[in-house]
């Protein structure tokens, strides 16, 4: 499976608060939510975002509050995946609960620029930047979350345990 | 064993004989908690799996604590949302109304948690509770559904940083002086994924209250949990007050620690942390002129007893500067009819201060003193990133009670010895 999309980039130790600002907590519908993805970062973000494109950001990403409603409004927006230097850990574990592709590199945060058409590997987490003709090689996803996203995330795997 | 308190706690959960860094581990939990922002998405997932009761309805813990009173409808739905479900599964730790504190001074003040706890909680200051000796770390609000349902969650061991805390903190020195420093020091993502360790002398003077606010920060430095040994003062903290058994751990003599910070607690001057990353961090004799026009005291962080006996000894007789509006928030009913007994809300009062009832309220943009536009605040919370308090335009300074206390008076970041 591969996602393609548009890049848009931000920097270092994007928070919680960035990602989804805590006023819009009072909503956990997905939809309403991405109405106001990245706001507190950039005003302008959900008119610009599009189904598909992809956050490219650097180091620690979704520090801050534990609040799902960040990778919520990050999927209700239609983003395909997010490419980052690294995140932080509880946004981290929320993404692969909650089945939102997360991709880590180095070189693919410091080279892609905003706008750059993407092409992201699912499987092989290989990227490659149309715009630029380049590819980055993303972290391998530890064998154990493959196996979260294989059974359908966290919850999946709880209702098979229950046998509900 | 060569095991840290952290690795035992995990491993005596785990049913193991010992585990190691990036060992995954499935673990018994003591407590689940969740509040009213994070729980109406646990409530959603628990029925969308079709699960038809909790683990234990004693052990799974609800506080109405960010927007509640409720704040709007919205808020008041999502606080209905999780009472009704309180009440289908017979939950007993229901924390609303004038019962309701903020959740991390309520659990360990009520004795709902305690030495040796693995704790996991749809909140990031979860890990408030190291400051007991438990294992404690916020998840989000499918990993809380899943340990509602079952009991369980998974860990990855983390590796751990040891802090070594030496020498007698000054008059002014707070844990928030010493917390604020060290992320100063290792930046906002320094301990990612790792376990914040303390150790050292200093830590016989620390209060239960300190030694909760460095523990309460270490997510923002990216941490998984921060971990006190018990002592004398937990062990008094506890007693008479944790409703189960106090399991009593400490780090073996050879456990293995990723790296060694010492901090000097005994050359620090009170810190202040400026926009907008909590790591952002100078001495107050750095900080210069700079007016506010709010400061607040209360959250998780800095809310409870001692932080507003703090605040009241430096303003008792005194008023606050004509540019300041003060908001004192007690942490919960407790503290703040302790408060009330004592006279600390008259002194607030009479200095000019809003005092409210207990909330998470303004230290996440919910409300009872949102930031205008242009507007700067000093508070004694947790966080400092653009639009945590209102306005995207607006920021924010963190410090200690004391630091807050002299700056109500001044009207600009102030040093406590300048007021005392």
């Amino acid at each position: 499976m591969a996602f393609k999309g548009k890049a848009h980039t931000f920097g270092d130790d994007i928070d919680t608060d960035a990602i989804i600002p805590a006023r819009y907590l009072v909503s956990t519908d997905p939809k309403e939510l991405a109405k106001h993805l990245m706001e507190d970062a950039d005003p302008e973000f959900p008119q610009k975002v599009r189904a598909g494109d992809i956050i490219v950001a650097r180091k620690n990403f979704g520090c801050g509050s534990s609040r799902e409603h960040a990778p919520i409004a990050i999927k209700g927006a239609g983003v395909s995946c997010v490419i980052a230097k690294s995140y932080a850990r509880i946004f981290y574990r929320n993404s692969f609960n909650m089945g939102l592709p997360i991709f880590e590199s180095d070189e693919a945060a410091e080279k892609i620029e905003q706008g750059d058409k993407l092409e992201v590997d699912m499987d092989s987490g290989l990227i490659k930047n149309l715009t630029k003709g380049e590819e980055y090689q993303a972290s391998a996803i530890p064998p154990f979350m493959q196996d979260l996203i294989k059974t359908g995330g966290l919850m999946a795997a709880v209702k098979k345990k229950i046998g509900a | 064993m060569e095991m840290t308190i952290t690795e035992k706690i995990l491993a005596s959960h785990a049913g193991a004989e010992q585990v190691k860094p990036g060992e995954l581990v499935n673990c018994k939990v003591d407590i689940a908690l969740a509040n009213d922002i994070t729980a109406p998405i646990s409530v959603k997932e628990f029925n969308r799996v079709g699960a038809k009761k909790v683990f234990d309805k004693e052990r799974v813990v609800l506080v109405m604590d960010h927007f509640a009173p409720a704040k709007d409808i919205a808020s008041a739905n999502q606080i209905k949302v999780v009472r009704d479900f309180a009440k289908d599964q017979g939950i007993i730790n229901f924390w609303a109304d004038g019962r309701m504190g903020v959740e991390h001074a309520i659990l360990p003040e009520q004795g709902l948690v305690g030495p040796g706890d693995l704790v996991i909680g749809a909140d990031s200051h979860t890990c408030t509770y190291g400051a007991l000796g438990a294992f404690a770390a916020g998840v989000g609000s499918n990993d809380l559904a899943a340990a509602m349902i079952t009991g369980e969650a998974w860990y990855k061991v983390p590796e751990t940083i040891l802090f070594e805390l030496k020498g007698k903190p000054g008059k002014w020195i707070s844990g928030k002086d010493i917390i604020l420093n060290i992320i100063g020091k290792i930046g906002v993502d320094g301990a990612l994924y790792k376990s914040m360790e303390y150790k050292g002398d200093a830590i016989e003077h620390l209060s239960m209250d300190d030694r909760f606010t460095i523990a309460n920060m270490a997510v923002e430095a990216g941490a998984k949990n921060g971990i006190f040994h018990p002592d004398g003062k937990t062990r008094e903290y506890v007693e008479g007050r944790f409703k189960r058994e106090a399991k009593y751990y400490e780090s073996d003599v050879d456990a293995k620690y990723c790296e060694r910070i010492e901090v000097n607690v005994g050359e620090l001057e009170p810190q202040v942390a400026f926009p907008h990353l909590p790591s952002n961090v100078k001495g107050i004799s750095e900080v210069g002129d700079i007016m506010v026009d709010q400061v607040v005291v209360g959250s998780c962080t800095n809310g409870r007893y001692s932080d507003l006996e703090t605040v009241a000894n430096l303003i008792k007789g005194k008023k606050m500067a004509s540019n300041i509006r003060l908001i004192v928030i007690p942490a919960t009913p407790a503290i703040q009819r302790e408060a009330m007994s004592n006279g600390l809300i008259d002194i607030f009062m009479d200095a000019g201060a809003v005092v409210s009832t207990p909330t998470c309220g303004p230290c996440l943009g919910g409300y009872m003193g949102i930031l205008a536009d242009g507007e700067k605040a000093l508070t004694t919370t947790n966080r400092n990133f653009v639009g945590r308090m209102g306005s995207r335009k607006s920021e924010i300074y963190l410090a200690s009670p004391a630091v807050a206390a002299a700056t109500a008076i001044t009207g600009k970041i102030s040093s406590p010895e300048e007021v005392a």
